[in-house]
C-alpha cells in the first residue's frame, strides 16, 4: 500500500457540501436509499451510474456488514466499478429500511462513497468516525428535516473539530 | 503479533475498524502489533493473531485459527477498547 503522506487526502469538510447531501428522502427499500445515495453521487460526479448497481450488488454477496453503527449505512464498491474521483455522500432518509444487518437495522443514515484508490479517503474516514461517535451530532444529522439544517450538523463538527 | 480487520473489498469497513485500533493501541502504548486491513480474498490466505470484524461477517470467520473479535457497532470506540484490549491479554498470558 502507498504511504499517506504521498496521497492529497480528501477531508470531511470538502466533501460533503450542497452538492452531497439529501435530507429525508422517501424510499421503501435498502435498493432504493442505496439508488439515493448513489444519484447523489452521480450527479455531483462523483460516480458513473454503473456504480449504483455494484454498491447494491456488494451489499447482496458480501452481505450487510456495511451497516457500521445502529442506523447507520456506509455502502461502497471498488475503485473500478465507475469511480470518477473520491468521494462521499450523507443521506438521511424519511422513513428508516432494514438492510439485513442483525445488529444495525434499520437504517435511517447512509454514508456512501468512492474510492478512486485504496487510501485518499482515509483521513476523511477517520473524520465520519469521530463524527459518528459523537451521540448529539448523529441525532442532529437525524432530525435534520432540510438540506441546510443538515448542512448545519455537519459545520457544527468542524467547528469542534479544526486542527 | 497481527491484528487483522477484515471485511469484503479491504479498505471501507476493516479500515475504519484499522485506524480507530491504531488509536487505541497508541493511547494505551501497546506496541509490538501491527493492524492489518483485509479483504475476505487475503484473509483465506494469510493467517493473523487476532481478527476484528463487523458482526454481520460471522459466517465468513469459521475456518481461522486466529482470535475473533466480532464488533457491533464500529464507531463506538469503548466496545471496540474493551474487546481488543482482553484479546491482547489472552495472548500475552
Amino acid at each position: 500500500m502507498t504511504s499517506m503522506s504521498t496521497q492529497v487526502q480528501l477531508r470531511l469538510k470538502d466533501a460533503l457540501n450542497e452538492q452531497t447531501i439529501k435530507a429525508k428522502v422517501t424510499v421503501a427499500s435498502w435498493e432504493q436509499a442505496v439508488e439515493a445515495a448513489g444519484m447523489v453521487m452521480v450527479q455531483a460526479n462523483l460516480v458513473e451510474p454503473r456504480y449504483i448497481d455494484a454498491m447494491k450488488k456488494t451489499l447482496r454477496d458480501l452481505g450487510p456488514y456495511s451497516v457500521i453503527a445502529p442506523g447507520i449505512a456506509m455502502p461502497h464498491a471498488r475503485p473500478e466499478d465507475g469511480v470518477i474521483q473520491t468521494g462521499f455522500s450523507l443521506v438521511t432518509l424519511e422513513k428508516p429500511v432494514a438492510f439485513g444487518s442483525a445488529e444495525n437495522d434499520p437504517v435511517d443514515i447512509l454514508l456512501a462513497f468512492s474510492a478512486s484508490d485504496k487510501d485518499r479517503h482515509i483521513t476523511a474516514l477517520k473524520e465520519i468516525s469521530v463524527f459518528l461517535s459523537d451521540d448529539d451530532l448523529v441525532k442532529k444529522v437525524r432530525s435534520a428535516n432540510s438540506n441546510d439544517q443538515l448542512l448545519d450538523a455537519i459545520q457544527d463538527f468542524e467547528i469542534n473539530n479544526t486542527e | 503479533m497481527i491484528i487483522a480487520t477484515l471485511c469484503g473489498m479491504g479498505f471501507g469497513t476493516s479500515m475504519l475498524l484499522k485506524l480507530t485500533i491504531d488509536e487505541i493501541l497508541k493511547q494505551e502504548e501497546i506496541i509490538g502489533y501491527k493492524v492489518v486491513p483485509w479483504d475476505l480474498g487475503s484473509f483465506k490466505g494469510q493467517n493473523a493473531d487476532i481478527v476484528v470484524a463487523p458482526t454481520d461477517m460471522e459466517s465468513h470467520l469459521k475456518n481461522t485459527s486466529a482470535k475473533v473479535i466480532l464488533v457491533k457497532n464500529l464507531v463506538d470506540k469503548a466496545e471496540i477498547r474493551e474487546k481488543i484490549l482482553a484479546a491482547i491479554n489472552s495472548l500475552e498470558e
